[in-house]
């Protein structure tokens, strides 16, 4: 069928060398023919007339002389209503339905399509016969769950077309033509509910990209007060193994107040996506009372899935997370781990044995990392509406070490960098969000000069502990050491979070502004003690207080009940000017 | 019809190059001349050129010698009928009985289906307060032990493996002492327990390249068995054998080295056989333990860290203890909310106050002068490392969780420990304080 073919000369790991007579084009899709199977790689060198291509599979098998197939296309993704809800691997192969073809194990070389074709979906047009299009402008919509999912002309279409022809409303399949254009020069192209995109480029159809100012809450004190993130924005989180990524990116995915969560589990356990998969459906978005498996979206390619597909993965997730923005959405993009996509990077780098720039990463990386999060963003759409993508990767640093080259790279471009620490999970202090290390550029919650203080004794606090380490408690004078024990209170009672409480795993904007200005109050106030050790212990009365309400529901009278008893408890220590 | 060779071009390493047609990637062959027999494995192809790892080594191997295509990969019997039996790094016996060659099935298969997968949700109860109430085990877990050379990890993982329920228990040894081997296999016999055991053994003696095949074999066995609805315990000591092997071939090949001579695909290398861990629906399960020796007791060392990101969790041998600080078991949370009610505020208050006392210690041992509080942690932190931290102790969880609370009495005020007042209503021992 396909004119272009190739013979396989040369096989290494993950990376086929072919030769060719026709041409070949940078990032083209291709198949081997091995047996009966028929296996996806992507051109990604030509030297002459061989093309070195990195297999999206297990390349046992394969010998020399085998037939190519190379397709014309780059790797793209197929874009439309039933996306939602969907759990698919890195090059978009539907999991679920792969189980019900294969059972428990992925066979090689089975690809089924993203979208349901028999499905249909109920079509309301919104354009009409003699409107001009261009890409990316709404033909029609269909409900998906609760969002209404706009029918857009191909972003690939070039120039301005003329509709011929709007279908009417109607149940239609994702194949089924819901309107036909034609151009200037008389061509004419139908149009369908799906499209495909090539992953690797941005989808570019909006009025204006603007800068993200408007706080996401996540629900998790430590982020939404202190480092917060921006709808829109970008956010890392890099920590040793065992810091805690995985869980906090679970609770944001939880509890972020964004519309659709596109989960990109990229080259780690799969264990951590299968609790994914088997909780969401049944927990529920606290915020539209559906389940939150109706708003995810979930790309997995976990670590024994083949590497090249791992490298796909990310830009799967991220143009699906544009695609929604486009129907002026707010989407939150979770890539755990972008070192995993990287190290694909580098395994893929080192088969092509290109020079080696820093622990064997390709030089390109720091290019591809910031391509990578320059596609989050706040856009205004041509509609006028807006849009965001908000991108939060995990990064695993090699050794915990911060200065490692992925750490770096992606540093550079974030908007906030949630760092992990391993002093403070060692503890048990979760999330491990190290509070002097950290920091964000967008705008917290709280004001900004309360921030300041409250921030302040945390580091006045740490210096205070790290004097005491060396002069002992007994040459630290009470002052210095209330200091210390305010910092500590902070921490306790508003840093950390207990994920696993139902009241306290999560909590609300009002409820942390409330909370935060209680907490202040303690922070400003000058209390009256003598002795270190009746301080001590007055803070670790307060703390269990402060402790017990937080775990207590905001709308349970018990609530106030207990802000009375902290305010009696601070009332006993201050001191008396 | 196996095709044979006879020009063998280039001998580097332990991989062998030969010119050769119609050979298939991944593709085993035997390589047989005057220095003997050995398999060998297709690990690339160039043109004509098709390089082999030899599992022997490459010691006497010459030019003419000839290399004979098998037209298979690697494959292994996944019958019932190994059990009780031992074999070696190639997958021929070592116990000197005859080679099993029924229900032969490929090593290194695909990898499970994450949507086919199910949470883990049961627990694996060892005996060890340390595992048990602060890092649980769960049945399908992946997890290593961190250890120096010299610490007791074989005769932990040996003791886990016998006090935890399961129908089968692989081992696969790689680069095992010769006396380690003979301990698990004593003690296993001992114990009653080698009737329902398959060991793959490759000792320190034995040529390096062989050890490669180790866990993929025993994982290949495994997964046969789970499939088939056992419980299966798969014991592999000591990955850093492995890694090590990897890494020789790897700069055999000239590969680039990502850190430290290890290569770029370590992460996935190790990925891909800790994944095997898994647990059936309506079928058995598999958990993977596996000892790692730090190199240096450097956790940062490529080995660990790797592992460290792929396991669920780790258990920190150190100086006869698991250490409370760095030992982790990430699925704990699946299970520990079923035990007892007390079961995680236990676990997470004692772990921070033991922190403190580290800090207390450390402060001691500047010769400050230690306040009352000080005092409190002092007592607390010597309780807690004799009664609950000594592998000795076998205690059952609820035993461990009481013993727990009646320290923290013996110890502290109730407002002291960071415990949910409702918690410490319900289970702070009333005969103290």
């Amino acid at each position: 069928m396909s004119e272009k073919q190739g013979k396989i000369v040369g096989v290494s790991g993950n990376m086929l060398t072919v030769e060719f007579s026709a041409a070949v084009s940078q990032n083209e899709v291709a198949y081997v023919l091995v047996g009966k199977e028929k296996l996806k790689c992507e051109v990604i060198r030509v030297r002459g007339n061989r093309a070195d291509l990195q297999i999206f599979e297990s390349a046992n098998g394969i010998g020399i002389g085998d037939t190519v197939e190379f397709t014309g296309q780059r790797l793209s993704v197929e874009l439309g209503p039933g996306l939602l809800k969907s759990i698919y691997d890195g090059l978009q192969n539907p999991l679920v339905l792969l189980a019900e073809k294969s059972g428990f194990f992925l066979e090689r070389g089975l690809y089924l399509n993203a979208l349901d074709r028999e499905s249909r979906w109920d079509f309301t047009p919104i354009a009409k016969a003699g409107d001009k299009v261009v890409a990316g402008d709404r033909i029609g919509s269909v409900p998906e769950g609760m969002f209404t999912h706009y029918i857009m002309a191909p972003f690939a279409l070039r120039g301005e077309w003329t509709l011929r022809s709007v279908a009417p409303a109607g149940e239609y399949r994702v194949t089924d033509a819901v309107a036909e254009c034609v151009n200037e020069d008389g061509e004419t192209k139908s149009i369908t509910m799906l499209q495909e995109w090539p992953v690797k480029v941005p989808i570019p159809d909006y009025a204006e990209k603007m800068l993200p100012h408007e706080t996401l809450i996540t629900g998790t004190r430590s982020i939404d007060t202190f480092f917060p993130v921006a709808r829109g924005g970008t956010f890392c989180t890099p920590g040793p193994f065992g810091a805690g990524k995985t869980v906090l990116q679970h609770g944001l995915s939880q509890n972020a107040e964004v519309d659709i969560v596109v989960i990109a589990a990229c080259g780690e356990r799969a264990g951590e996506v299968v609790e994914i998969l088997r909780t969401f459906p049944h927990l529920e978005d606290p915020r539209t009372g559906r389940t939150l498996m109706d708003r995810s979206i979930i790309i997995c390619n976990t670590s024994s899935m083949p590497v090249a597909a791992r490298e796909a993965s990310i830009y799967t997730a991220v143009t699906v997370a544009e695609y929604y923005r486009q129907m002026g959405l707010h989407t939150l993009l979770l890539a755990d781990s972008t070192s995993r996509w990287a190290q694909a990077l580098r395994e893929m780098s080192g088969r092509l044995g290109e020079i080696p720039g820093e622990e064997a990463f390709p030089a390109y990386l720091e290019s591809r990392v910031a391509a990578f999060y320059e596609r989050a963003g706040l856009v205004r759409l041509r509609s006028g509406e807006i849009g965001s993508v908000t991108i939060g990767g995990a990064v695993s640093p090699a050794g915990g070490n911060f200065e490692e080259p992925v750490t770096q790279a992606t540093l550079k471009v974030v908007g906030c960098f949630l760092g992990l620490s391993r002093r403070r999970s060692d503890a048990r202090r979760y999330p491990a969000i190290d509070p002097l290390d950290s920091w964000s550029k967008y705008t917290s919650l709280v004001d900004a000069k309360e921030l300041e203080a409250a921030r302040a004794i945390l580091a006045r606090g740490d210096e205070v502990s790290k004097m005491m380490r060396v002069i002992g408690e007994d040459g630290t004078t009470v002052d210095d050491f209330l200091v210390y024990l305010k910092s500590e209170f902070l921490d306790y009672v508003y840093l950390q979070q207990n994920t696993f409480d139902d009241v306290d795993c999560a909590v609300s904007r009002d409820r942390q502004d409330f909370v935060f200005k209680q907490v202040l109050e303690v922070l400003k106030s000058y209390f009256e003690f003598t002795e270190k050790s009746q301080a001590h212990s007055y803070f670790m009365q307060l703390r269990q207080l402060f402790m017990d309400w937080n775990y207590i529901r905001m709308d349970d009278p018990e609530f106030a009940r207990q802000q009375e008893n902290i305010r009696a408890k601070i009332g006993e220590a201050l001191r008396h000017v | 019809m196996s095709k044979v060779y006879r020009k063998i071009t280039q001998i580097v390493g332990n991989v062998i190059a030969v010119e050769a047609d119609h050979v298939l990637y991944n593709e085993l062959a035997e390589v047989s001349g005057a220095a003997g027999k050995s398999l060998a494995q297709v690990i690339r192809m160039k043109d004509r050129k098709v390089y082999l790892q030899v599992f022997a080594g490459s010691s006497g191997i010459s030019t003419e010698d000839e290399v004979r295509f098998l037209g298979h990969e690697m494959q292994i019997s996944g019958s019932e009928d190994l059990l009780g039996r031992i074999f070696n790094g190639c997958g021929e016996p070592r116990d000197g009985r005859s080679p099993i060659t029924d229900d032969m099935i490929n090593i290194g298969g695909p990898s499970v289906n994450p949507s086919r997968r199910t949470i883990p949700r049961k627990m694996i109860r060892t005996g060890i307060p340390m595992i048990d109430v602060f890092n649980t085990l769960v049945e399908s877990q992946k997890l290593p032990i961190f250890s120096v050379a010299g610490e007791p990890y074989n005769p932990l993982l040996a003791r886990i493996a016998l006090q935890a329920e399961v129908d089968v228990i692989i081992l696969g040894g790689m680069g095992l002492k010769y006396d380690d081997y003979l301990y698990f296999r004593n003690t296993l016999e001992q114990a009653g327990a080698l009737s329902r055991v398959v060991m793959f053994i490759h000792t320190a003696a034995d040529p390096v390249v062989e050890c490669l095949m180790v866990p993929d074999m025993a994982l290949a066995v495994a997964e046969s068995y789970a499939l088939g609805g056992k419980r299966v315990l798969v014991l592999l000591s000591d990955m850093t054998n492995f890694a090590d092997a990897l890494k020789e071939i790897a700069i055999t090949m000239e590969q680039i080295p990502a850190n430290r001579g290890y290569p770029g695909d370590l992460y996935s290398q190790l990925a891909s056989r800790y994944e095997k861990a898994v647990d059936f629906e309506r079928a058995g399960s598999i958990t993977i333990l596996t000892a790692t020796t730090m190199p240096g007791d450097d956790i940062t060392h490529p080995i660990p860290d790797n592992t460290g990101y792929i396991t669920e969790g780790q258990f920190y041998l150190r100086r006869g203890r698991i250490e409370p600080f760095g030992s982790l078991s990430r699925l704990k949370q699946n299970v520990n909310g079923d035990t007892r009610r007390d079961h995680r505020a236990i676990m997470d208050a004692m772990i921070r106050l033991y922190a403190e006392f580290k800090n207390t210690c450390e402060k001691q041992s500047m010769g400050f002068a230690m306040s009352e509080w000080d005092n409190k942690l002092l007592s607390y932190g010597g309780q807690f490392e004799s009664k609950l931290m000594d592998l000795s102790v076998n205690i059952p969880l609820e035993k461990a969780l009481d013993l727990g609370w009646r320290i923290l009495a013996d110890c502290f005020r109730p407002e002291e420990v960071g415990i949910k007042t409702e918690i410490i209503k319900e289970f702070w021992p009333e005969t103290r304080k």
